[in-house]
Formats: structure tokens, sequence, C-alpha cells
């Protein structure tokens, strides 16, 4: 007897997010469905507008990816207008970027997807002097982690479950079987899941500095950015190193070792492939390292793709091979559509009541407001663990470097990066990565203005290059590959299109039926509990899902769709 | 009307002075309803035993840096400086306050400005000690476990809970743009549901507070705010986005001092933080006065801190604190990187207000899709009614440099 499980809301993402799965009387999961329930019509809202506008609301598609999405807009429209920044606007715009990665990834790792591997409660169990001792063992200079802070730690901890409401910690799964860390090692993992709330706001006011604000900074511009106050004075550029220091050192000596700590207690479901998934990877490429412009430049993250999780091979990305398919999302057409010609009318076939009072997914219809991108008709995942093994499979210097080295200091085979514990590690790879890299951009950026060079703005001439326009901004976010695809004439956007990462990756199945990275990388896990789906969980925030973005638009005036009027332009 | 005098009248309209000085009579018997609101949450049962002075022992936090904070946050209320105890009193009590937070057509940017709530590091000691009842992007629970929590909340703390709510409720095809949960409810009837039972509902950010950007022109899924579904319960709407932290902190300090809504302007908004016009403390505003603008990004002006009103900046046209409080413990703000204020606070700013250019040279889309007016026009009919004065020979100025600005344009 089969059993049929909904996971609704899937809480610590950001957006609306619905899973159900199938699973057999041994507890596996043997069908798994990823649905979006939630659609605004951000892009049909960029219509119209002055493409020099389009950057700041299309940053509001995601208040977590904050920036990445403003970015890519305003370098959609710059693409289009054959628009070159100055290197100080690029060093901005990667320090900045940068500083979200390093914000992102710390947060998710602790405060969205932690609670996966970490069971709080445990830690009340805990002796501090051996979780003391624990900590040495993952790193040379602990951070945080003495026996006095760790008694500290424990007694608040203590304190708070006492009073008896556990506020955003109340029925947790806690105390199921698939925790695995000991409760010295969760309580060291409680300990940096605190001192992590508190350092994550360096690393916001890291973007602040040259953003204006954060979430949703406000400094960068078509043709470059605004902030030439806060580059040409010392004391900014000296702030933002500092915190910088400060948030590195958490990385290498609490995020890391945490990491190799649960790696290394987990090693069994990595080793066997748990949640590897689709296997085809896809990085769009990202941080340009020098000022030869657009997609001609070295870049940090090369763009690449390997297939079937073969690191012999690896294949060139080009643009023109993404297409969108709707088979199950909640729109109508047949056609596969490329992004500068997407189009869309919304077709909502709703969720299905059945007599036990709950909503089910009609799974071999339409089920979702996310569609299903492909390249080159196949299905790939994308972010940090595409990344970190498209730089890894083409042999580059840095990314191999950082790879070889945790997997060294693990006394790990490559083989576990394709697994639900690879892609959180791949994450905190990259992070260490990005950390050190940020270093030598800032020491550039201090450099270049110290040389002399203020300039933070290309000039153009608006109305000659927005008569008949496009463009595309295709880079990364933290949570993967990210294009924005934009079609200007006489100064207005015509067509705006999006397709992020967690399109990709929380996409429903396609027209053969072949199935989405979440969906995919769910199928054939063992959870232990139904009741307490934890394993589900795990897997679908490996993938840092941020829903909000994957939803997007589409046109339709008046329509009857169904039983529903839609008397708007919309879509999703 | 000639577009220059109309502008001249708009910058030399009559101001709505907020009242900063109520007289003694007033603030004596604020004081002594503060007074009993306190007892009595005293007297009430403990929902949580955890006492701030503990926390700011074991943060190695003085008292004396705490009565700082105090004292700081009592004039950020308004409120003269005898409030001071009771506001430290107040933060004591804070644990009593249950907040429910609804995340519904939304990006999480609140959520993540929440969790940036700046310096002193008090707020976030606040934070831990708040009864943070639901709140999705943080919770442990998921699913069914999820639902669970939040029934056992609006129970145990029924018409006690403080509802937060972040994005728009979608009203076009019947609702069905958001669903949540199980069951497959909709946003808007989540939102009625939960808001029921509480105290107050607190519309956080400028979508749920406005419609934000899911109803920017056209609105394709019909969204609209909080105030337009919730009815029949106080409602405090802090927009901005997202909003500031340290509004959203005042809201739920205000609420346990006083047991009430804080005094709020036409928009619902707390006056405390949004009876400020950005431009009145302005660190620019010389500039302004003096008629000294940036004419385009990274040049000369921009070097040297000019006024950033002829590349687009609001500040004229917005209130809220940003000037005063600025972002991420007062590192840096929009007009402080050079870009200037896109009016985030303000109802409808995306089809108003958010472009690089001064209102005259916008080419921007009507509100609602509405007969296509000159941007003046609306523009102007929407600031007077704001209620703004600024002296005569900023307006000078500012006809001056925008005239020239537009005829640049053409």
């Amino acid at each position: 007897m089969s059993e049929h499980i909904i996971v609704d809301p899937v809480t610590r993402i950001e957006g609306h997010l619905r899973i159900e799965a199938k699973i057999d009387d041994n507890n596996v999961i043997t069908d798994a469905y990823s649905s979006s329930t939630m659609f605004r019509g951000i892009e049909e809202i960029l219509k119209g507008r002055d493409p020099r506008d389009c950057g700041l609301l299309a940053m509001r598609i995601c208040g977590v990816c904050t920036g990445t999405h403003y970015q890519r807009s305003i370098e959609a429209v710059e693409h289009a207008f054959d628009i070159t920044i100055p290197k100080n606007a690029r060093l901005v715009r990667n320090l900045v970027q940068g500083a979200l990665y390093l914000h992102d990834h710390v947060v998710h790792f602790y405060h969205l997807h932690g609670l996966d591997w970490v069971d709080i409660t445990k830690a009340l169990e805990a002796d501090p002097k051996k979780a003391a001792a624990e900590a040495l063992k993952w790193a040379k200079t602990p951070y945080g982690a003495s026996e006095g802070e760790l008694l500290k730690v424990k007694e608040r901890v203590a304190k708070f479950v006492k009073q008896g409401r556990l506020g955003p910690f109340a029925k947790g799964y806690w105390g199921n079987k698939s925790y695995k860390l000991t409760p010295e090692q969760n309580l060291i993992a409680t300990a940096h899941y605190l001192q992590a709330l508190d350092l994550q706001r360096d690393a916001a006011k890291m973007m602040a500095i040259f953003g204006g604000k954060m979430p949703h900074p406000q400094s960068f511009v078509v043709g470059g950015v605004t902030c030439v106050q806060d580059i040409q004075n010392p004391s900014r550029i000296s702030l933002f190193k500092t915190l910088l220091k400060k948030f590195r050192a958490f990385i290498k000596d609490a995020y890391i070792p945490d990491i190799l700590m649960a790696g290394t207690e987990y090693a069994d479901e990595a080793l066997d492939g748990t949640g590897a998934g689709l296997m085809n990877f896809m990085s769009y490429g990202d941080f340009r390292l020098d000022d030869t412009g657009f997609y001609e430049s070295e870049l940090l993250f090369p763009k690449g793709i390997v297939k079937n999780g073969d690191l012999s091979k690896v294949y060139d990305v080009d643009q023109e091979k993404i297409t969108e398919d709707v088979t199950h999302a909640w729109y109508k057409g047949s056609d596969n559509l490329h992004p500068f010609d997407g189009k869309t009318e919304p077709e909502y076939t709703g969720l299905e009541k059945k007599s036990d009072g709950y909503a089910y997914l009609k799974t071999d219809e339409k089920y979702s407001w996310i569609k299903s991108p492909l390249y080159d008709d196949e299905r790939m995942e994308v972010g940090p663990l595409a990344r970190m093994v498209v730089g890894y499979a083409k042999g580059d210097e840095r990314i191999t470097k950082y790879v070889n080295g945790f997997l060294k200091k693990g006394n790990l085979p490559a083989k576990v990066l394709f697994s639900t514990v690879g892609r959180t590690a791949a994450r905190a790879i990259e992070t260490e990565l990005m950390a050190d890299v940020m270093l030598e951009w800032v020491d550039e950026l201090a450099a270049n203005v110290a040389g002399g060079d203020l300039s933070t703005w290309t000039e153009f001439d608006f109305d000659k290059v927005s008569t008949k326009a496009m463009g595309y901004g295709m880079a990364e976010a933290p949570r993967g590959g990210l294009g924005h695809w934009v079609k200007v004439e006489d100064g207005q956007v015509v067509n705006y299109q999006a397709v992020v990462p967690s399109t990709w990756n929380a996409a429903p199945r396609d027209y053969k039926g072949r199935m989405g990275a979440y969906e995919a990388s769910l199928v054939g896990t063992k959870v232990a509990d139904p009741k307490q789906p934890l394993e589900i969980l795990r897997t679908v925030h490996s993938f840092d899902p941020c829903i909000a973005c994957a939803v997007h638009i589409v046109d339709s005036k008046g329509k009857e769709l169904g039983s529903f009027k839609v008397d708007t332009s919309c879509a999703v | 009307m000639d577009k220059t005098e109309a502008l001249k009248k708009m910058f030399t309209a009559e101001g709505e002075q907020i009242d900063t000085n109520k007289g003694a009579a007033y603030y004596d018997a604020l004081w002594n309803q503060c007074r009993e609101r306190l007892d009595e949450l005293k007297a009430s049962p403990k929902v949580s035993n955890v006492s701030i002075n503990n926390v700011l022992s074991d943060e190695g936090i003085e008292r004396r840096d705490f009565m700082k904070w105090a004292s700081a946050t009592t004039a950020a209320l308004m409120l003269p400086a005898s409030f001071t105890p009771l506001v430290a009193e107040a933060t004591e009590l804070m644990n009593r306050v249950p907040v429910i937070w609804l995340e519904l057509q939304d990006c999480a940017g609140n959520s993540e400005a929440l969790l940036r709530a700046d310096g002193p590091k008090i707020d976030e000691i606040i934070l831990d000690i708040i009864s943070l009842e639901f709140h999705e992007t943080i919770m442990a629970a998921a699913g069914h476990q999820a639902e669970e929590q939040m029934e056992d909340a609006i129970h145990h703390f029924k018409g006690k809970y403080l509802c937060f709510v972040e994005g728009s409720i979608p009203q076009a095809m019947n609702g069905q743009y958001g669903t949540i949960g199980p069951k497959g409810e909709t946003f808007e009837e989540h939102l009625k549901r939960i808001a029921k039972d509480s105290a107050a509902v607190v519309a956080v950010g400028t979508c749920a507070t406005f419609g934000g950007i899911p109803a920017a022109s056209p609105n394709p899924t019909g969204a609209v705010g909080v105030r337009d579904i919730v009815k029949r319960k106080p409602i405090i709407n802090i927009p901005a986005c997202p909003a500031n932290p340290a509004n959203m902190v005042g809201v739920i300090l205000h609420y346990v001092l006083t047991g009430k809504v804080p005094e709020l302007d036409s928009l619902a908004r707390p006056k405390f933080a949004f009876g400020y016009r950005i431009h009145d403390n302005c660190e620019r505003r010389a500039h302004f006065d003096a008629g000294e603008y940036v004419e385009e990004w990274g040049d000369e002006g921009a070097k040297n801190n000019f006024c950033l009103y002829k590349v687009g900046c609001k500040g004229p046209m917005t209130f809220n604190n940003c000037s005063i409080v600025r972002y991420n413990e007062s590192v840096n703000w929009p007009i402080g990187v050079g870009r200037g204020c896109i009016g985030c606070s303000e109802p409808d700013f995306w089809d108003k207000y958010a472009y690089e250019r001064p209102m005259s040279g916008a080419k921007i889309k009507a509100p609602t899709g509405g007969v296509e007016k000159t941007v003046d026009e609306f523009g102007l009919g929407m600031l007077t009614a704001a209620g703004i004065g600024i002296g005569i020979h900023a307006a000078a100025s500012a006809v001056a440099g925008k005239k020239d600005h537009h005829e640049d344009e053409e």
C-alpha cells in the first residue's frame, strides 16, 4: 500500500512551494512532484517601461537573491545597447554580488538548511568540554567553539526550551532517526547557527556600503554604478575589507569545518548518491575578471555543461538552445519557445479536493506555475554544485584547487559531490573561494581609485541605442544560472523574459514526462518516518529553493480559463 | 496650468506640520495610560519567563548601554525623554507579544530585512525574546506540522497576537494566483482566517500595504494590499521596499507600551516613522538649496555629493525616516550611495516615482493604465495633496534646474 504525502508549505525557503511524493511499503519515494503555488506576473509589468527602469523592478522578483536580478536585468539592457562599463563599476558589482554569495550561502546553510541536519534539541545533552574537543578535530582554530562559549550557548538554549513556547523551533522533526550528529556536534552547529545570525548582518552591511541598502540595493544603473562617493572614500573601502575579513574567518573556521563534520557523519548517503538527481549540470559562468566586455571576459566561474556526471567532457553553452516547455505548467501552448519569443497564456486547472479534506496536484495534467526549461532538449540542474562541477571538469585552476583541498581535508572521493550532501558541500567550497577572491578585488578597486581612475559610468545616447535592440544578461545567481532576455523598441521594453535558477531546478515534468531536478533527486530516497518527511526537506533545501523567482509570465486578455475569468493581462 | 507655475505652487504649498509637541497635559495623560498598561501586562500570566536582564547579562551588555538604546528609541517614537524608563520596561515585557508572520505575494525581502534588524545589538535580543510563533522563512516545522503550529498559536494567543503580513493578495481568478497549505487555501482565505483572531494586523513592506510590485500596471493578478481585504481590525501600514526593520521593532514596542496602535497618518503609516519627509532631513539638502545638482551619473556633481533631484530623486515626494535611520546599521542609504530615492514608501510608486529622471522627463506608465496624463499633472495632484512646503529659494532653483533638464531632453 503506497502512501501519498504532501509537504505544503515547504518552509525555510523563499516563496511558495509544494512537494507531493508517493512512497512504497519500504518508505522509499517512487514519485515526486514539485509545484509552485504563487504567481505575480512581473515580466508583464516590465513591458512598456523604460529599459533603464527595469533593473529596480526586476530585482523585486526576489528579496533573498536581491541584487542578482537587478544586475542581470541591467546587463541585459547594457548588452542590448552594447555598453561596456568602466573597471570601477565592474569591480563594485563583483564585490556587491560576491557579498551576496557570502551572505546567501551562509544564511542558507545555517538558517534555512541547517535544521535538516542538526537537531537543536539534542544539543542540550552535549558536554561542552567534549564539544570543544570535537570542534578541534575539524578546525585548527575553531570559531566561537571554546568550552566556555559552548557552555553559554547550551545554557541559552536550555533556558529558551524551558519557557515552553519554542517559537520558530516549534514542531520541527526533532528526534527523527535521520538526524545523525552527536549531541556535541549538534551543540557546535547550534552555536554557529546563533553566531551566523549575528554575523550575516555584516555581510549585508558589505553590500550596503556600495549598494545603499540590503535587501534591494540601489546603486546600479545602465552604464555603471552611482556610488562614486563611496569608492573614492578610503574609509568605506577599508570598512568593507574589515567586514570581509571578519566574515571570512567565520567561513574558514566555522562553515567549512561544520560541512566537513556533517559530511563525514552523513558520508554514507553521500557515497551512495542519495539525492543526486539529474546528473546534468549547467553553468552560464559569471564574475568578469577583465574589461573586455560581455561574454568575452575571463570568468571566475567558467561556463559549460557536464552531462550524466561525466567529468571528462564539457560542452559549451549556447543561449539559443534554451527553450521552455509548458506541458505540465499552468499555461496554454504546445511549442517549446526561446525566451526572446517567450509567450504563454495561463491555464490554471487547479488542485483536486479529495474526501480526506486535502487538495492534491493533478499530476497527470498541469500542476505548477513554473515552466520546464530545456537546454537542447535536455533537463539541467544549476547552482553551486553545477558551477563547481563544470569548473572542475574544465580544469579551472582556482576551482580545482578549492574542490581538491576540501576533498583532501575530508578524505573523500570526488563522487560524493553527486548527492544531496555534495550539493550542500559545493556551496561551502564556493563560499570559501569567493571570500578569498574578494580580498583581491577590494585591493584592486582601492589601487585603481588611488591611481586616479574615478570613472563609474559609461555615457550612451539613449534615444539612439533604444530604437530597436535586444540583449540578454546571462550569468549566475547564488542559486544557479540566471538569464534575463529583453527586447526594446522606441525606448520601451516590448518583451521581457527571465529564466531563473529555480525554474531549472523546481520545474515540473516536461513534454516527454522527464522529471525536473527536485523531482529526480527525490525519487529513490528512503524516508525514515513518512509523518516527518525530513529527507524530502533535506534534499529540496539542498538546492536552496527560491520560488518567487521561478514563476513568470504571459499574455491573455479577458480569456475564459475553465471556470475562471482572467480579466487582466497575465502570466506567470 | 503652466508647468512652471504649477511647480512653483507645489513647492511653495503650505506644509502639514507634524505636531511633535502636544503639551504637558497630553503627555501626562499618555504617561499614566502607559503606566497602567505596563502594570496590567506585568500582572498577566507569563508567556515566557526569560527576563531581559538575564539576556543582557548573558550577552555581556551593560544596563547602561541598554538604557542608552531605550532613550534613542524613545526619541524615535517621538516621545519626550520622560518616557525612557517606560520604553525600557516595555522592552522587558516584549516577550509578551506573540507574532505570526504571513508571506503572501512576496519576495521575502521584508523577512530578510527583519533578519538585518540593526544595531545596537539589542534588536537581535528582542528577536530572541519576542514570541515569533510562525514565520515560514525561518521556522523549523514544514507542511502539516507548520499548519499545526499555526493552529496552536492562534488558539493559545487568541485575540492577543500581532499578525504581520508580507506580500500582496491576488484578487483576479478568484484569488487562485496564490494558494497555501495542504488544503490549497487561497491567500485571501488564509489572511482572513489568521487576521480574524489577531489583536492587530501589521502590513509590512509596500506590497502588503499598497499592493506594491504585483499591483504595478497592468496589475496582472489583481493584487491589493491588506487594507482592501481585512476589515474591522486595527491595521498598521509599514511601507517601503523593504520596510526598515527599525520601524518594525518600533511598532511592536509601541504596542507593548500603550496597548494601542501608534498614531497613524492618512495612509495608516505610523507618524513616528513616516512623519518625516526624506527631503527635509537629507544630507544633500544644502546642495538642493544652492541649486547644485548631479546632471548625469558619475559626473563632477556626483563626486561632490550634489543633489540628486535631476537624476530622479523623489525625496521631496516621499515620507519615511530613511534620511535619519538609514539602513544596515546606518552604514548607507540610497541617497548616500548616489542613486536617489525612488519613493518606495508611497502608494503606486512603481508607476509614479521609480525612474531615474525627474517627473517631467519620465516616460512612465500611468497608474492603473488610465488615460495618459502628463506626468507633471498627475504628479502635482499627488504632491499638493500630500501638502509639502519648501522655501521659495529652493523652489526657484528647482524650477530652473528642472526646466534646463527638460530642455536637454528635447
